[in-house]
């Protein structure tokens, strides 16, 4: 975590509420890094976009601030936070061209006409857009409109950048294009962006640390690796990547070990991450590539007889759904190699893990 | 070193350039591409698009054919009117034919003057005179009982004295004078000779206030018959002034038409069109009687103690005003209102964002992108209040009716369809040109009517 002292933003206690009855955001308390990448990940209604909106501030804050270098950020209107926006939609202004909408934070701060120049000029060589000046929104490809809004949120040097879901009308390809571009734009310029996605890929790829949001509060902050392979909750695991769900009762608590009770029948040693004592309910979270078919006979304790439901090829590996434990839904990846496993429908083989990959979390 | 590869590299690049060079023409060359039984592409894909546009065409003939027979047509016919002149020629053929060949100086020879004198007792016997007559009248006012008073005494002379004996005279000038003195101003007899030829430019002339003098030249008419021009200038002002109030009126209901949730909006829709179900006249008289002298405004304003008298609020420019503003404003909220509608909301936020106040936000990213909208409401209220008649005439005084007015006193009260058709010339060719320098500014291709 960061300490308060570089803290670009600081979110304080904040609560949002819309009718007065349910709060969309509850005791929000976030640091954001200057520099730093930070991208608010969660489901639609998690409150990550309201969080976004009230730093912006399109949205008022109920209760709590949000500081901005050390400032309350109360009573300053939108038009006065110097925080760059980068809207869904683009929100270009289709009446001007690219070169009228770089420009136009520009002389909103009234500077000289070489310096817009010098800067818009800068701005599309950074996106590499240089050549389109005279170009309209509408004639732009999606990428384009894309790379423009970003020029345009970036031309002024705000120190903060926010950006809502920005890449989510572009096509696959070039959206990871994008998320490549993106990371690299924020590298050389060094600014910091809060970055709202429900994309957890995206997330993933981008940032420096993600905070997993769902039902107004942030579940887990923690940098992509740290998120994906140690998930603290099973919310956040589910969320994240591909998840097995396991439901059983905690037999016993051995340190970082645990062993639980399998409800569908079976006893496994789970490390113990988000339990309560012995006895209570648990989720065992299980990434289906941990997961072996005929696994080496040392280094595997957690081992289990299931049956083949379905193989579905996905070109680098093959998705084996297998029945256990009473659960069918139960996923093993299995990377396409000349070692990997004949494997046939119908077939009953011994699946097994590490202790370490399976984590008791609550119950969701 | 360095010399010597540029050369190269050129080399390298025809060789590749080369091939793709030689196939280009190829394909080309074939003149026409043709399809696999070897009909060329061209006149197959029109033969495949052919039945389509047959339906196109006829879904569309119906609709053409009725707009041609009940709009078009009668246009032309009417317009047409305002050069058509065949009174004289109807009433009085032989009079017209030598009257167009008189040179117009002194007065008319002898012959001619006879062929008056027998035309003018034939048309007193069968009772064709009086459109004559009525006909000359638009010249100058007069000339009608002139007509008639010389016809009467003339056919009561032919029954008294016989035709022969009537012509009989050396001078049939000093019998007409004898008749009336104002036979004697060569105008009257050059106004014949104007009003003779099958097609005239009189009225048109008339409808910019201009007219013939007796040596044929285009001059001014007489101030107190000048009121066209002035009526003209009338209604391009208040027709100006309706639109520039609509659009003051009309630009803030249409934003909160289109920013409102729909649920509301569409209750104030509902409202905006409310008038659009009740006739035009019973609005109309709906303002007369609340603004008239004994109205509720006066009444309400002298209980509140805004004025002690009452202020004539109606059969003034005010009243034509408050009426027309109300009449024409759903025409100047509704284009605008589909525009601003698709305006995407992020715009505003977006500019704020960007370090725009409100005001710059508004000016530079919300009110351009409205133009289309603006240009919609702007065109349709201020041709439509071009053409105003009902209203004026009822909530208006005398000095605030509108050329569509005279059109109808002509039509309708004159029967004086010249002067009527001359005038719709006059209206359309106003809306012709405030198009034109409409089109100039914003483009009708920016219209947006939704």
């Amino acid at each position: 975590m960061t300490t308060s002292n570089d803290a670009l933003v600081r979110f304080i206690d904040v609560q949002k509420t819309f009718d007065g009855e349910t709060l969309v955001v509850r005791n929000l308390n976030l640091d954001v890094a200057d520099g730093e990448f930070l991208t608010l990940l969660g489901p639609s209604g998690s409150g990550k976009t309201t969080t976004l909106l009230m730093l912006a501030g399109f949205e008022t804050v109920t209760h709590g601030d949000i500081l901005l270098a050390g400032k309350s950020l109360k009573s300053t209107p939108p038009h006065r936070r110097n925080i760059g926006m980068v809207f869904q939609n683009y929100a270009l202004f289709p009446h001007m061209t690219v070169e009228e909408n770089l420009a136009f934070p520009l002389e909103s701060r009234q500077a000289g006409k070489a310096e817009i120049a010098r800067k818009v000029g800068r701005a599309l060589e950074m996106v590499q857009l240089t050549g389109f000046e005279k170009r309209r929104p509408g004639q732009l490809s999606g990428g384009q409109q894309q790379r423009v809004a970003v020029a345009r949120a970036l031309v002024y040097e705000p120190r903060l950048v926010l950006m809502d879901e920005p890449l989510g009308a572009l096509d696959r390809q070039l959206r990871e294009n994008m998320q490549y571009e993106l990371k690299h734009i924020h590298e050389s310029v060094g600014v910091t962006i809060v970055y709202v996605t429900h994309d957890q890929g995206e997330a993933l790829t981008m940032s420096n640390r993600i905070a997993v949001f769902n039902d107004g509060a942030i579940q887990q902050l923690a940098s992509p690796s740290a998120l994906y392979e140690e998930p603290e909750n099973a919310f956040v695991a589910q969320f994240i990547g591909e998840n097995n769900r396991l439901t059983g009762v905690v037999k016993s608590v051995n340190g970082s070990e645990c062993m639980v009770a399998i409800d569908g029948g079976g006893e496994v040693a789970a490390a113990a991450i988000n339990i309560g004592g012995t006895g209570s309910r648990t989720t065992l979270s299980l990434r289906p590539e941990s997961v072996r078919i005929d696994p080496p006979a040392d280094g595997y304790p957690d081992r289990f007889e299931a049956r083949i439901e379905e193989i579905l090829y996905m070109g680098d590996h093959v998705r084996v759904r297998v029945d256990v434990c009473g659960h069918d839904d139960f996923i093993v990846k299995v990377p396409r190699s000349r070692e990997a496993p004949a494997l046939a429908v119908g077939q009953t083989r011994t699946i097994g893990w590490h202790p370490g990959d399976c984590r008791a979390l609550d119950v969701a | 070193m360095a010399t010597a590869s540029p050369p190269n590299g050129g080399a390298d690049a025809n060789g590749a350039t080369t091939p793709s060079a030689a196939t280009t023409p190829s394909a080309a060359d074939a003149n026409g591409v043709f399809t696999v039984d070897g009909v060329p592409l061209k006149i197959k894909l029109r033969r495949a698009e052919r039945w389509a546009r047959l339906r196109a065409i006829g879904l569309i003939v119906p609709l053409f054919l009725f707009l041609m027979v009940s709009f078009v047509l009668p246009i032309f016919t009417m317009l047409w009117r305002s050069v058509e002149n065949p009174e004289i020629g109807l009433v009085l053929p032989r009079t017209a034919a030598r009257m167009q060949a008189w040179d117009g100086r002194g007065f008319p020879p002898n012959e001619t003057l006879a062929v008056v004198v027998e035309e003018f007792v034939a048309a007193a016997g069968d009772r064709t005179i009086g459109k004559a007559a009525k006909r000359l009248n638009y010249h100058v006012a007069g000339y009608r009982s002139l007509t008639m008073k010389t016809a009467r005494r003339l056919e009561r002379a032919a029954k008294q004295q016989g035709m022969e004996a009537l012509l009989a005279g050396p001078d049939l000038i000093e019998r007409f004078k004898g008749i009336d003195a104002r036979w004697g101003e060569r105008r009257f007899w050059t106004i014949l000779k104007q009003a003779s030829p099958p097609h005239t430019a009189f009225y048109l002339l008339q409808s910019v206030d201009r007219d013939f003098d007796e040596d044929e030249n285009v001059v001014k008419v007489g101030e107190h018959r000048a009121i066209h021009v002035d009526i003209l200038g009338r209604t391009v002002f208040i027709s100006v002034n309706v639109t520039i109030l609509c659009l003051l009126l009309g630009y803030p209901i249409a934003y909160l038409l289109a920013t409102l949730p729909t649920r509301q909006s569409n209750v104030l829709i509902l409202l905006l069109l409310l008038p659009f179900w009740t006739s035009l006249l019973v609005r109309t008289t709906a303002w007369l009687v609340l603004l008239q002298n004994e109205g509720l405004v006066n009444d309400l304003a002298i209980t509140v103690g805004f004025w002690d008298d009452p202020v004539q609020l109606v059969r003034n420019r005010l009243g034509v005003y408050v009426a027309m503003v109300h009449i024409l404003l759903p025409f100047m909220v509704l284009p605008m209102f589909s525009v601003m509608k698709g305006i995407d909301p992020y715009h505003l936020r977006a500019a704020a964002s960007l370090g725009a106040n409100p005001l710059r936000a508004f000016l530079r990213v919300y009110l351009p992108q409205t133009i289309p909208g603006v240009g919609a409401g702007v065109l349709l209220v201020f041709i439509l209040s071009l053409g105003y008649y009902i209203t004026p005439a009822l909530v208006g005084g005398p000095r605030d009716q509108m050329l569509s007015y005279f059109i109808a006193f002509h039509a309708n009260t004159t029967v004086n369809w010249g002067m009527a058709a001359a005038l719709s010339l006059v209206l359309m060719c106003c809306v012709a040109v405030f198009f034109a320098m409409y089109q100039r500014l914003v483009g009708v291709g920016n219209v947006k009517l939704g």
